[in-house]
């Protein structure tokens, strides 16, 4: 469902610009060095991108400039789906609009635009699971929740869950800031402790829950309906039950 | 039948007790006491049982928990928190719940006992409230019964707060504001139960005290208290055939209500088992250890907390400039709120005596639907404090449905004053409507006169209300109606 609804959205724009393109002239911004690689990626880019960041990548009123926005975050918006936008408050992920193929190609014309950070490489083997928890909790947790479960912020906006976990689409998101969220460069967070981060992240996919059913992991809220519903139900329930056992021994 | 019985070693034990302490004649008395028989009489019991719970289970824990803030290193077997810094107490709640026998289904039943403790509670003491059986000469009983929920509130903050995780060090963090906020004596509370600027270092250990030994202590002895005054005034009843203000209808502790209590109690263990076995509740190693300059989204308290969390959250920002003092925002949702809540609460009885004018004793219950009233503003109530509860889990409520948290705020604001009154409405005339179409059965007051004790004429077991309490008594409970 989300996935047809993204592409008619892509059709949509793809019409949108096919109409403008005969109203406005086409600013050449296709230098002769372009290789035929990022050529490609320019013309994916004129179809599904340019009606809100702008023929040549500076950003419209619909849309911001991707000059500083790098391969790490076009690889990030592209990979979830966040991007092509759909009908929604801010990008929420969704399956990808793009083939990996494309998306390697819209990347690179991206990185193209101006100076941003690359995808960022992720060897998790060398992250620390319990140095990335203690980062985890410190820098992510205030808005992801301790869990990762995502969590509110203000005006309708929301941090998204941290999960399912791709290493490279997380480190480029701890990278890049998107949305409401910081950017955590390397002066903040060394390759070594988003290494970690991420170990935690994906450990958070499937925390073992020694106590049981996990309820949630929204902790203390779905704790009391289930003390109220299940507990004082099931209680309730045997009360009425014994309470309305005959004695035997008041009946002669 | 009279033949002497041999005297086996049981019943030669039991005399020789009794020889000495006199404690045949009690226990007779205590196990021939006719108990009226309505199920929601026994709810009650449910509080009782999750305490003895909540005192099993809770010593287990004593032998391996640690209440220190001392600097300590996690080396046990939850690989995530290898080698973190902790306190000591942290430490020891993550070993409890990894590293001993049993020391998670334990912590856990402890936990989900302390939810259903609060919560059966309430539910009994909306029984009372709603039948009205704190009227007049139960007044005494029930200002037991609200301390005792207030002492079960805060043992539960207590108790979760021992552990040093980051949710609890959060909720402990808004306790010291909430204290701070106090006029006048606010900073020297603090200073005092904190022993210092927060975290403070002597807090866990002060809170260990208080929660395992102090407020248990006191809830031991008021639930005697309580169980004291009942067996002395005998339990109220429904109104019925047979049954008057001057007499008790229904059947004898022993052997009826013993095994009905006995049985109880092994389903009430039963649910909390069940509970503490299958399903996960506080997973402090998710939550990690306290660190003050941190907190995570979607912070809450346990339930009987969260409608204060909630006042918190919907009080607009005022703060008050009285004789040159700064009252804080904090002060009116954690220090008035539940200082007026349970002020009425204590004075309900004398209250609702004053507005009806009725200060005569009742041993015969109301039903709801007979008090339009009371019962239209106990359900208020309900909604009021439902409202608040709700409002403390505004956020995850807003991420759960996609709506902006600031609507879900807005919307608490407008429902906090309108659902109680919606509410309150539709109560009264669901009252008004079944009692006319149902009225209420009539005192049944002839038999007070004729059977004072033994067997009522439906073959159930009798007593006379105020036969333990002397002629004079007697006269007036059986003389009352007539």
């Amino acid at each position: 469902m989300r996935s047809v609804r993204s592409r008619l959205g892509v059709l949509c724009l793809v019409a949108l610009f096919m109409s403008l393109a005969g109203l406005l002239p086409v600013r050449s911004a296709t230098p002769a060095t372009l290789s035929q690689m990022t050529e490609d990626g320019r013309q994916l880019y004129l179809r599904g991108c340019s009606s809100c960041h702008g023929l040549d990548g500076t950003g419209t009123p619909s849309g911001p400039s991707l000059e500083r926005s790098g391969a790490a975050s076009a690889y990030y918006y592209l990979s979830t789906g966040r991007m092509p936008l759909a009908d929604e408050a801010q990008p929420r992920r969704k399956p990808p609009a793009y083939s990996r193929a494309q998306i390697d190609l819209l990347v690179d014309y991206v990185a193209s635009l101006g100076s941003g950070p690359a995808i960022p490489e992720v060897h998790l083997e060398t992250g620390d699971l319990a140095e990335g928890g203690v980062l985890y909790r410190s820098n992510c947790g205030p808005c992801h929740t301790a869990a990762g479960i995502g969590g509110a912020l203000s005006y309708g906006r929301a941090a998204p869950s941290v999960t399912p976990a791709d290493p490279v689409e997380a480190a480029a998101a701890i990278r890049t800031g998107p949305g409401q969220m910081p950017v955590f460069g390397p002066e903040a967070l060394s390759d070594h402790e988003v290494a970690s981060i991420v170990r935690y992240i994906r450990f958070l996919e499937s925390p073992p829950t020694p106590g049981g059913a996990a309820l949630g992991g929204a902790g203390p809220i779905p704790e009391g309906f289930v003390a109220w519903i299940f507990g004082v139900g099931t209680l309730v329930l045997a009360v009425l039950w014994i309470g309305k056992l005959e004695g035997g021994h008041g009946r002669h | 039948m009279n033949q002497p019985r041999p005297a086996t070693r049981s019943r030669r034990l039991a005399r020789w007790v009794d020889d000495r302490l006199g404690t045949a004649y009690l226990a007779t008395k205590a196990l021939r006491k006719v108990f009226p028989d309505h199920w929601s009489f026994m709810l009650g019991e449910l509080s009782l049982y999750s305490f003895v719970i909540l005192v099993v289970t809770g010593v287990y824990l004593t032998f391996f928990f640690d209440p220190s803030q001392a600097e300590s290193t996690y080396r046990g077997s939850y690989e995530a928190m290898r080698g973190v810094e902790m306190t000591a107490a942290y430490r020891s709640a993550l070993e409890l719940s990894f590293d001993v026998r049993a020391g998670l289904v334990m912590r856990q039943i402890h936990h989900w006992a302390a939810l259903l403790f609060v919560a059966t509670m309430a539910v009994h003491m909306a029984r009372v409230f709603f039948t009205g059986a704190f009227r007049r000469p139960r007044e005494i009983n029930w200002m037991v019964g609200v301390t005792l929920l207030i002492l079960a509130v805060f043992n539960g903050f207590a108790g979760y707060s021992l552990l040093d995780d980051q949710l609890s060090g959060t909720g402990l963090r808004i306790g010291y504001s909430i204290a701070l906020s106090v006029p006048l004596v606010g900073t020297w509370l603090v200073s005092l139960l904190f022993g210092g600027e927060f975290p403070g270092p002597d807090i866990i250990e002060r809170l260990y005290v208080i929660h395992i030994l102090l407020v248990p202590a006191v809830i031991a002895a008021l639930i005697g208290v309580h169980m004291a005054i009942l067996l002395r005034q005998k339990h109220t009843q429904f109104a019925g055939p047979g049954r008057a203000e001057g007499n008790v209808v229904g059947e004898r502790v022993w052997p009826t209500y013993a095994a009905k209590g006995l049985g109880l109690f092994f389903l009430t263990t039963a649910v909390l088992a069940a509970l503490g076995g299958l399903a996960q509740i506080n997973p402090i190693w998710i939550y990690g250890p306290f660190d003050p300059a941190e907190v995570s989204a979607a912070s809450q308290p346990d339930w009987y907390m969260g409608w204060l969390d909630g006042a918190m959250r919907l009080i607009p920002p005022w703060e008050v400039r009285a004789f040159g003092y700064e009252v804080p925002n904090p002060f009116f949702p954690g220090a008035v709120l539940p200082g007026v809540t349970f002020a009425l609460l204590y004075l309900w009885p004398f209250l609702e005596a004053r507005f009806t004018g009725d200060r005569s004793e009742h041993h015969l219950l109301d039903r709801p639907r007979d008090r339009p009233v009371r019962t239209a503003m106990g359900v208020a109530t309900i909604a009021f404090y439902g409202v608040l509860f709700l409002a403390g889990g505004g956020d995850v409520l807003s991420t759960t449905f996609g709506v902006s948290v600031n609507a879900v705020f807005q919307a608490f604001r407008v429902l906090l004053f309108v659902l109680p009154a919606a509410s309150a409405w539709v109560a009264y005339r669901l009252c008004r409507d079944l009692a006319q179409r149902d009225p209420a059965p009539a005192d049944d007051g002839s038999v007070a006169m004729t059977a004072l004790a033994g067997v009522a004429e439906d073959g159930r077991d009798q007593d006379d209300r105020a036969g333990h309490d002397g002629p004079e008594a007697q006269g007036q409970a059986v003389g009352k109606h007539h």
